[in-house]
């Protein structure tokens, strides 16, 4: 599964690690993130990631 | 030192720092201001602080209508240290104050300060604080310019509490934008936005989108002078400026060691203008790289020129495309420039640096020791021909 950096502060989405303080289980692939998930960094939407 | 009231009620408290001119690198030539609010209401509101070093000035400002310890709600809506410094002063004398922040606001408050003791409400957009006849509705703006930033709307006032969006750094005893020249403050708040916000073009664009719906007769920002008379000339202007909307313009920015770049530099222009470009040179022996910067936000070209000194580019020129890469400017075309005596490596760095910052390299050119009157009229053409 790919990863996803975020464009804002560069902080990296990892589907092998997840987000487990918004409830994200390890696995999750970065499409299937809902869509009100936002960076767990700075808090910008999930519109603002690019493929790393 | 006595508070300034902006509405019935509502007053401007916060610090001067007229000596301050490096502000983290920002070279800050008319000092600037830290601005904190104070609101009389059913709630006493205190909306920011300032830098530490100026919490007596904004404790006596405050004193000036109201016992500090009075103080019910203090609102922070930015962690970085010259709003919040004052913080721990303030929580400490205002004993009973709820202190109101973003989600971000009280992670980063925490690993400022200690916390511990403070009540601390947390909100988000959306949420409304009622504070008697009046209320404040909160924005997160995250990122524009650090996780925490938010600004707080009043309805009843149609006050806008923007923080650091809006701002300018200049020290002045006028606190109204109708009584100091607006040119000076649009070109104050132009060098902030450039330097300070414009790596964050889309999170203002989505700001200014929120800001749309509200009725705004003023904007109180946490730098500078507050906005009651050119309210729209600013916010058209963020309009603009996180639109990346550029003129015909040029600007070459460069340094030399024995004039060859600097010829280089004055042929590039000359072609410029040949094509009906406005230019502006800016050699960094006599120019701050934060002003340069401001420069950068409107033009169509910009040209980066380094000789090579010990098979690098000159230091110079190396911090300021260091610092040009972290602000991020968009939709730009870039032109590599310099004068070599045998490696000539500068022009591929310079190039390097542009191509990361994702520009658009349209011409780079490397000439040996000093061009010649053929080689500058044959950059003049190659440039001519691009525009």
């Amino acid at each position: 599964m790919k990863k996803y950096v975020c464009v804002v502060c560069g902080y990296v989405y990892d589907p092998e690690v997840g987000d487990a303080d918004a409830g994200v289980a390890e696995g999750t692939a970065f499409e299937n993130l809902p869509e009100d998930w936002v960076c767990p960094v700075c808090g910008v939407d999930k519109d603002q990631f690019e493929e790393a | 030192m006595k508070a300034v009231e902006m509405k019935k009620g509502i007053y401007w408290v916060g610090g001067i720092d007229w000596d301050i001119r490096n502000f983290h690198g920002y070279l800050t030539q008319r000092g600037t201001t830290y601005n904190a609010y104070l609101i009389i209401d059913e709630k006493i509101t205190l909306v920011d602080t300032t830098k530490y070093y100026l919490v007596d000035e904004l404790l006596e400002r405050v004193s000036s209508i109201v016992d500090p310890s009075k103080i019910d709600y203090v609102i922070s809506n930015h962690v970085e240290m010259d709003h919040s410094g004052g913080l721990p002063r303030v929580m400490e004398i205002a004993k009973n104050a709820t202190l109101v922040t973003a989600p971000n606001g009280a992670k980063g408050l925490a690993k400022h300060y200690d916390t511990s003791s403070w009540n601390i409400k947390t909100v988000s957009t959306g949420d409304k604080l009622e504070l008697g006849k009046r209320s404040i509705e909160f924005i997160l703006t995250p990122m524009v310019h650090w996780p925490d930033n938010m600004v707080g709307y009043m309805p009843e006032e149609k006050i806008l509490f923007s923080n650091d969006s809006f701002g300018q750094h200049i020290a002045s005893s006028e606190r109204f934008d109708d009584e100091f020249p607006s040119e000076i403050i649009i070109e104050e708040a132009k060098k902030y936005y450039a330097n300070i916000v414009m790596s964050y073009g889309m999170q203002v664009g989505r700001e200014l989108k929120e800001a749309s719906g509200l009725d705004i007769e003023m904007i109180a920002p946490s730098h500078g002078l507050i906005f009651r008379k050119h309210v729209k000339e600013i916010i058209d202007s963020y309009v603009k400026w996180s639109s990346n909307i550029v003129g015909k313009k040029a600007l070459i920015v460069y340094d030399t060691m024995w004039g060859s770049t600097k010829k280089m530099a004055y042929a590039l222009q000359d072609a410029f203008e040949e094509k009906g470009y406005m230019t502006s040179m800016k050699n960094l022996q006599n120019n701050h790289i934060s002003d340069i910067i401001t420069e950068v936000l409107d033009v169509e070209y910009i040209c980066v020129g380094s000789p090579t000194l010990n098979n690098n580019m000159l230091p110079t020129v190396a911090s300021f495309l260091t610092y040009l890469k972290g602000l991020t400017p968009k939709n730009r075309k870039a032109i590599a420039f310099g004068s070599y005596g045998w490696g000539g490596q500068s022009v591929a760095q310079i190039e390097q640096y542009l191509s990361d910052s994702k520009f658009d390299i349209k011409l780079s050119k490397r000439l040996l020791y000093i061009p010649s009157e053929e080689n500058l009229e044959e950059l003049k053409e190659e440039l001519k021909k691009l525009l």
